[in-house]
């Protein structure tokens, strides 16, 4: 679409002849704020917070038009040029190649649009993305606000103080806390603070997966509070509320939303890698605000940062369970690929596998690769016919997950789709070709997590069988090693 | 040649690893648009076909075919209100659920250098035919607006085609929430502009997806009422 800048308004307008698409003029006006303006309170609530597109937004632009007029609602440039090179204003992208162009019909001019965050609605150099700037709606707060009756471990406990002090002093911290800490109880003191000072909170996390797991447990700690739950076709997509649970993806349509953000799973895909989802964290807390992040694995630049002091952290080093963490064995298996090429696995692999169907323990095998993983899953079924496979793209995956669950599967081979997230109460853990790049550090130390997580089971084995150790094996086991040392001088772990 | 060069896959993002090899260090260099995995995935429609809708007699059970023709066709055959207006169609890619995500993005999610993709099919057609006008199957002006760009006509734009525009279609609800009967039975919802010549033309019409050939059907009545000699179509999927 076209503006027309007349009397320091911007005016829609067709004629190509004065209007200019909204990237090509200079600085946008913003009219000042009319008091007496009888607002639309449905477009308040839709807009609060938010940035979106005109197509996002079921009122007619004759409306959207008087409010920016009255100084209620403000354009931005969808596409903002800066030293000649083209940013989206929404996702941050400004990498050439992540940018296409078209003839649009609705400037008349060829047009820029980005790639990036075009799932989203397209955002082209013609569009104005569209905010709030009146008065946000009032919360109206229950009485009872926190309704969680559960007691906390020590670990939990300090970690819990730093949370709140950080949302009341609009800080940032990372709260370090080992697979099967139990975060997200952690949160609830400091996010009832929040809400008690009518604060607007968000809690983000990579995957769709956790959102859906933790909204049932949120709305039941917080029973009078309205949350909303975004993720890809949600229904919740227009609701404001106080409690915001939301893919990372989601926090694209929000800027300068909330007081509290709190960012799961900090060192996970696809947050590390897509820029464009730290850029959207970064617009969708408000310039004043406090900032969580949660993980079991921050990334060697962050521990460092931590040891270094120049960042914030807690740690919880043991689990609620007071249990140590399980320790992985290295285990040396010689060339196994090779093995693998002709059909066979090395013996030490096959004895341990042979020992869990004996003993009726379930277990969980981790390859690096689907083709090395489909290629023995033959050879293993020999052994129990039942033994299945997943991986990312799996149809099957949430399935044969369940059934791993009920116990119908007595072992499941899977690439690092399943490092996290996912937990099965009693099971012994393996890594298949622990040397491959794909295990980190990270991935290694989620994936030991996965044993040992119930408080009937807290104890589980974890090996990696590897043709020559690497140093991402070795830090895993640091790592680990030192959050039980730490858990047993804290007093959180009872041995 | 530019080694350094890193093609990305306008589908899946992932780069581009050139074949490399005696052909490719000697002949001209083609853009790469694709990677192999994602071109792999298109499935081009070949075999046996109905001589007007090229439908794949492949995948038709027997009761559904008329010699050379299949079910649907004979039936819009056989109605004099509508027989012989579409000379044929053809179409390049079968609608599996792959060609449905590509067309998703390219077209409602409006990522319009998709369309780059089709370019080559779209030549390699007009090797073996020359019409006189290619026509795109035009959008309302509403739902242009609210894409931005006609589909059609893009891909008609990216292959260096000069697209001929002598249709307006009224605006009506979406063809794709409605059933065959209801495609049929609607009243023309296209319009000649009688500006362009059409009497005596070879015309070629273009659009995204072949479902009933109904919209094909409608806009060839009109054009061939209006003195087309010949109405051909093409659409990229079917």
């Amino acid at each position: 679409m076209r503006f027309l800048l007349k009397d320091n308004i911007l005016i829609p307008e067709k004629n190509k002849e004065y209007a200019l698409p909204i990237s090509q003029i200079q600085t946008i006006p913003q009219p000042s704020l009319n008091p007496n303006f009888p607002y639309n309170p449905d477009l308040q609530l839709l807009l609060s917070g938010k940035q979106l597109l005109l197509d996002d937004l079921p009122f007619p632009l004759d409306e959207i038009q008087t409010h920016y007029e009255n100084g209620y609602i403000t354009y931005r440039k969808g596409i903002e040029y800066s030293r000649n090179k083209p940013v989206c204003s929404r996702c941050g992208n400004k990498t050439e190649n992540w940018f296409g162009q078209f003839p649009c019909s609705r400037c008349g001019e060829i047009c820029l649009y980005c790639r990036k965050c075009l799932m989203m609605g397209r955002i082209s150099a013609c569009t104005p993305l569209i905010g709030w700037n009146g008065p946000t709606p009032e919360h109206h707060l229950p009485n009872r606000i926190l309704e969680w009756k559960g007691q906390l471990s020590l670990g939990q406990q300090s970690a819990s103080n730093r949370v709140v002090e950080t949302v009341n002093n609009m800080k940032e911290l990372l709260v370090w806390a080992v697979c099967g800490a139990g975060k997200t109880e952690v949160l609830f003191a400091g996010i009832e603070s929040a809400l008690v000072a009518k604060k607007r909170v968000c809690i983000a996390t990579p995957r769709t997966d956790v959102v859906l797991e933790l909204t049932p447990r949120l709305k039941a700690a917080f029973p009078e509070i309205n949350v909303a739950s975004l993720y890809g076709g949600s229904e919740d997509r227009h609701l404001y509320a106080p409690l915001t649970i939301a893919t990372t993806h989601q926090l694209l349509r929000f800027y300068q939303a909330f007081d509290t953000v709190i960012l799961d799973e900090v060192d996970a895909f696809p947050y590390t890698v897509e820029e464009s989802l730290q850029y959207a964290a970064a617009q969708a807390r408000k310039p004043e605000s406090a900032m969580i992040y949660l993980t079991a694995t921050p990334n060697e630049k962050w521990q460092r940062e931590c040891r270094t002091g120049k960042r914030a952290f807690t740690t919880i080093p043991a689990r609620f369970h007071r249990y140590p963490l399980p320790v992985p064995h290295f285990n040396w298996c010689g060339n196994w690929q090779k093995e693998l090429k002709k059909d066979k696995l090395p013996a030490n692999i096959l004895n341990w596998i042979k020992a869990r169907l004996e003993n009726n323990k379930q277990a969980l095998l981790f390859f690096p690769h689907i083709r090395l993983m489909e290629k023995a899953l033959p050879g293993l079924r020999k052994l129990a016919p039942d033994i299945e496979a997943v991986h990312a793209e799996d149809p099957d995956r949430k399935e044969k997950v369940q059934k791993m669950r009920n116990k119908d599967i007595p072992l499941l081979l899977t690439t690092t789709i399943l490092e996290r997230g996912v937990t099965f109460p009693n099971i012994d853990v393996a890594v298949i070709g622990a040397e491959d790049d794909i295990f980190t550090e990270c991935a290694l130390v989620q994936i030991a997590g996965r044993a040992g997580r119930s408080k009937d089971f807290p104890r589980g084995i974890v090996t990696f069988f590897h043709y020559g150790k690497t140093e991402a094996m070795l830090k895993a086991r640091k790592q680990i090693i030192g959050m039980n040392q730490e858990g047993v001088r804290k007093g959180l772990i009872d041995e | 040649m530019n080694l350094f060069h890193q093609a990305q896959c306008l589908i899946c993002h992932e780069i581009i690893q050139p074949l490399m090899g005696w052909r490719a260090i000697f002949s001209e260099e083609k853009e790469l648009i694709i990677c192999p995995t994602c071109e792999g995935k298109f499935e081009k429609i070949q075999g046996e076909k109905c001589r007007i809708c090229s439908r794949l007699f492949q995948f038709l059970d027997e009761r559904f075919r008329h010699g050379d023709l299949c079910h649907d066709c004979e039936r819009w055959e056989k109605d004099p209100e509508w027989k012989g207006y579409l000379d044929s169609n053809h179409s390049i890619f079968i609608y599996n659920d792959f060609f449905k995500e590509v067309m998703a993005k390219f077209k409602y999610r409006g990522d319009y250098v998709l369309a780059k993709i089709f370019v080559q099919s779209i030549k390699e057609f007009l090797w073996k035919t020359t019409p006189d006008l290619l026509v795109p199957i035009p959008l309302s002006n509403e739902r242009l607006y609210e894409r931005g760009f006609n589909q059609a006509e893009a891909v008609l734009i990216e292959s260096g085609l000069t697209p001929t525009i002598p249709l307006t279609r009224i605006h009506s609800e979406k063809q794709s929430k409605k059933s065959r009967l209801e495609r049929i039975h609607i009243p023309q919802v296209f319009q000649v502009d009688h500006q362009i010549e059409i009497i005596g033309k070879n015309i070629l019409l273009l659009d995204d997806i072949y479902t009933t050939g109904s919209t094909l059907r409608h806009a060839a009545k009109l054009l061939k009422e209006s003195g087309a000699e010949r109405v051909q179509s093409l659409t990229l999927a079917r």
